[in-house]
């Protein structure tokens, strides 16, 4: 179990004045204390772990934030950012002598430029509803992490969130143009706006991905794109990970960058054919899902290359999408791989290490003996052509000895990511699973270089600070 | 100074007493404010390509590397550097080859920067030297990390202000097996910028659009031939898209008149040329890039035009507005006041001493930015000795 900060006294001895305060800043219904109604916020993609936060302010406007930030800051209240709470790092973990920030009720669309292709978002607004709002003008928005129907664009800001296609379109940091965010004094600033590249230091890039650790995002510019003509998938299976492996080499090594390329291993296939009936081949070890976007004759050119260059690495079958439907069909399987795992396995826990492309074989058969050596199922998706892995574990989580297990082989995982030349997290996030293991990737002298970049925009350690980084003694004692 | 090794910079930094200008080649030194320091220390000592795994689209080099050695070794690898980091000396009047770790501390980015990112999109990760003489690793060399604060996007384009890179990691791409451009020619700029927004508002991925008035466009070989203003959209892809996207782009932009089409070499060229800004060169003491929403950029042209005379052209779209013009504070003023007019920032690029020690070489930040900004320098330099003064006076 990860540690918790020790929630202040002081703090939890004032709750009543708290709470009082907060309600002077805000509408009636934006501070909830309740014990019933706080209950829903005391976890989040992450449930293994919970803790029932202070009290939860839920404000409408950036200067409602500011007055909470403000407020919080005079009174030395720890404050924790939330936005659809989907994160799976438990980026949204609350704390005992915390209030829980959220900004789903900040959900408008401000502003859209199809002239300068942009768009002006609250922090509350989902992230596949900005692509909504502009898809009628064949426009998108690009990031698309795999819980985009519910997460929160402010979410992915801060968690530099990425998705099945950031191989051709980036992820969050490569997709923002500006930010109104408050710090953590309740001072409400505007970082970079509608143009490129603002001049000195490159904020937007370091509140991006910053976990909430900074400060809070209460509006993002956006860049929107044009949506290609049509997109379209295939299918390549294969009889090992190696050959799966050497395969998608081939694939960027002549120069094709397809839009998507996913790998599954045999128990991901396996669960995911139960579940979706996506027609995956059964024999196979590994399975490639593979799109490219563009008009039909460049589909057609484009998976043609893309064929021959599988064939040359004996697959057990090859199926190349005839239609969009059929392309539905292929990506069924995939995207419903979470679904699929946990009707298998009551509990899993979703890994999210990089590794090298180039060591997938040989991280996938350490992970097989892990698994064997804890007893534990673990089924591989990855995003194979950017080396973003994702195991997910299974696990009961009625049996605490099994929980623990799977804690500890996911940590071997992460470890074992590090050592072959990757990280921790590719797009989760730290949050709290990964922050004590934040030494494996990171020296002490440049763990506190980041500290010290948070303090330089939070000196009382307000903001978040049971995440990201590994607790000191002073948070400890609190 | 310019230590052999990365130990040669960390002892450099640890055994200072006073300032110290921070630089790579000196290839971008004219930009922005000049710094006072006791001494050089340079990383061009520091050079090499520690790791390039093409299949995994990673390069790894030690941060004096001269960008045009990792331009080559791509290209024989079929691959290219995504931002197309520009060649500035021509128009800052500057020798020394042009690094790495320069293009990455400055985030300078050329044409494909409207489609594709910034120099700082594609670093994956950086080895550093504090102002402490600590050794910083951030990011790694994978191409999806989220691992801690990011301190990639931080350090780059930080002026060498707040550490010194040694060491860079960038993920690059296959090169296009085919380059074309189309050319519209005689609009003037509100129309150009109507024309570009059609072209990158495609689905047809264009990858660069410019507009150079006739006088800038004379300028450039590859389309001085034209006599006009030439308003530019770039495609790069495998070769059948290329032609095909090229005949739905020309339908497409029907209403700004009839494209000529650029085929693969002469698009090179003359994109190269763009990028380094070459149209500006020996036009005046001064040049600026000022950054604003694409729509705003005619009337920044327009503005500066009447406000002293300016020449210039219009890149990315017509987002990024390059200015020559006399080196005045009465010229940069209006620069100051056209760009925050326009909603944009502006860049002083190069200018005499006197006026970049004296005027604003970027815009001002508000006031609590400036306190934290203050804060994150010392979080990294306590002393005060990188670059000391390059972007903000007394920093």
């Amino acid at each position: 179990m990860i540690e918790q900060p020790h929630p202040k006294q002081d703090v939890l001895n004032r709750r009543d004045q708290i709470i009082a305060g907060l309600r002077r800043l805000l509408p009636a219904s934006g501070v909830i204390a309740e014990a019933l109604r706080l209950k829903p916020y005391e976890t989040d993609g992450l449930s293994a772990y919970r803790e029932v936060p202070l009290a939860v302010a839920l404000p409408e406007t950036t200067e409602q934030v500011a007055a909470v930030m403000a407020f919080c800051q005079a009174e030395g209240v720890r404050v924790v950012p939330r936005g659809a709470g989907t994160s799976l790092s438990g980026g949204a973990l609350p704390m005992a002598d915390a209030v829980v920030l959220g900004l789903m009720r900040m959900n408008r669309i401000l502003d859209i430029d199809y002239a300068d292709r942009c768009a002006v978002v609250q922090a509350g607004v989902t992230n596949i509803g900005i692509t909504q709002a502009v898809a009628a003008r064949q426009f998108f928005y690009a990031p698309d992490p795999s819980s985009q129907l519910a997460c929160m664009i402010g979410g992915n800001v801060n968690m530099n969130s990425g998705g099945a296609h950031c191989l051709r379109y980036g992820v969050t940091a490569n997709n923002l143009l500006g930010l109104k965010i408050v710090t953590v004094d309740g001072e409400i600033l505007d970082i970079g706006g509608a143009y490129l590249d603002a001049a000195g230091y490159d904020w937007l890039g370091l509140l991006t991905g910053s976990e909430g650790q900074l400060a809070i995002v209460t509006e993002v510019t956006v860049r929107i794109l044009r949506s290609p003509e049509g997109a379209r998938a295939m299918l390549a299976a294969f009889d090992s990970n190696e050959v799966a492996g050497a395969c998608v080499d081939s694939i960027i090594g002549s120069g094709i960058i397809p839009v998507a390329l996913e790998f599954m291993d045999r128990p991901a296939i396996h669960a995911c054919e139960a579940f979706a009936h996506a027609g995956y081949p059964l024999d196979a070890e590994a399975l490639l899902i593979i799109e490219v976007e563009g008009s039909v004759a460049e589909q057609d050119d484009l998976l043609a290359r893309i064929r021959a260059i599988c064939a040359g690495h004996s697959p057990i079958s090859l199926e190349v999408a005839a239609t969009a439907a059929q392309s539905l069909a292929i990506w069924k399987g995939r995207k419903g791989a979470f679904g699929a795992v946990g009707r298998i396995s009551p509990d899993y826990l979703c890994m999210d290490g990089t590794i090298p492309t180039s060591e997938l074989p040989h991280v996938l058969r350490r992970i097989g003996e892990m698994s064997v050596s804890y007893g534990l199922q673990v089924a591989n998706i990855f995003h194979a052509g950017d080396g973003n892995l994702h195991p997910l574990i299974m696990f009961d989580a009625n049996d605490p000895a099994s929980f623990h297990k799977a804690e500890a082989f996911g940590a071997d995982i992460l470890k074992l990511c590090v050592e072959v030349g990757g990280c921790l997290t590719g797009e989760h996030g730290v949050g709290v699973e990964k922050r004590d293991l934040m030494g494996v990737q990171f020296t002490e002298i440049e763990l506190d270089q980041q500290r010290r970049l948070k303090s330089a925009f939070d000196p009382g350690w307000l903001l978040n600070a049971n995440k990201v980084f590994p607790l000191t003694a002073a948070l400890r004692a609190a | 100074m310019m230590p052999g090794d990365e130990a040669g910079i960390v002892a450099a930094i640890r055994d200072a007493t006073a300032p110290l200008l921070i630089q790579g080649a000196g290839s971008k030194l004219p930009m922005l404010r000049p710094v006072q320091a006791a001494a050089t220390l340079s990383t061009s000592g520091l050079t090499g390509i520690t790791l390039y795994s093409p299949k995994e689209l990673v390069l790894s080099a030690r941060a004096g590397t001269p960008v045009a050695d990792l331009v080559a070794a791509t290209a024989a690898a079929g691959q290219h550097l995504i931002a197309e980091p520009p060649d500035y000396r021509r128009v800052l009047a500057t020798t020394g080859a042009g690094t790495i770790g320069g293009a990455v501390a400055t985030n300078l980015s050329g044409p494909r920067r409207v489609a594709w990112g910034a120099m700082r999109d594609h670093v994956l990760g950086v080895r550093a030297v504090n102002g402490q003489g600590e050794l910083i690793r951030a990011g790694g060399r994978v191409l999806k990390n989220v691992t801690g604060l990011d301190l990639c996007k931080l350090l780059s384009g930080s002026h060498g202000t707040l550490a010194v890179m040694t060491e860079i990691t960038i993920k690059v791409l296959p090169m296009p097996e085919r380059r074309a451009t189309l050319v519209l020619k005689g609009l003037d700029a509100t129309r150009a910028v109507a024309a570009m927004s059609a072209a990158l508002g495609s689905p047809y991925a264009v990858s660069a659009a410019a507009h150079l008035p006739a006088a800038m466009a004379a300028r450039v070989p590859a389309l001085a031939w034209f006599g006009a203003s030439v308003t530019l959209a770039r495609l790069e892809d495998f070769a059948p898209s290329v032609v095909y996207r090229a005949d739905r782009l020309r339908a497409e932009l029907a209403e700004f008149g009839a494209a000529e089409l650029l085929d693969d070499g002469a698009s090179l060229a003359g994109w190269a040329d763009i990028g380094d800004v070459l149209p500006l060169v020996g036009e005046g003491e001064a040049v600026w890039r000022i950054s604003v929403r694409p729509s705003q950029g005619p009337g920044v042209l327009h503005a500066l035009e009447n406000a002293f005379g300016a020449t210039g052209f219009l890149d990315w779209g017509g987002g990024l507005v390059w200015i020559a013009g006399p080196a005045t504070e009465a010229a940069h003023a209006a620069i100051e006041t056209a760009a925050r007019a326009a909603g944009g920032v502006w860049t002083l690029m190069r200018a005499p001493d006197p006026l970049r020690s004296t005027v604003a070489v970027v815009p001002p930040e508000a006031a609590a930015l400036a306190r934290i900004g203050r804060q994150v320098k010392a979080a990294f330099d306590p002393r005060g000795l990188l670059n000391p003064g390059r972007l903000v006076a007394g920093s």
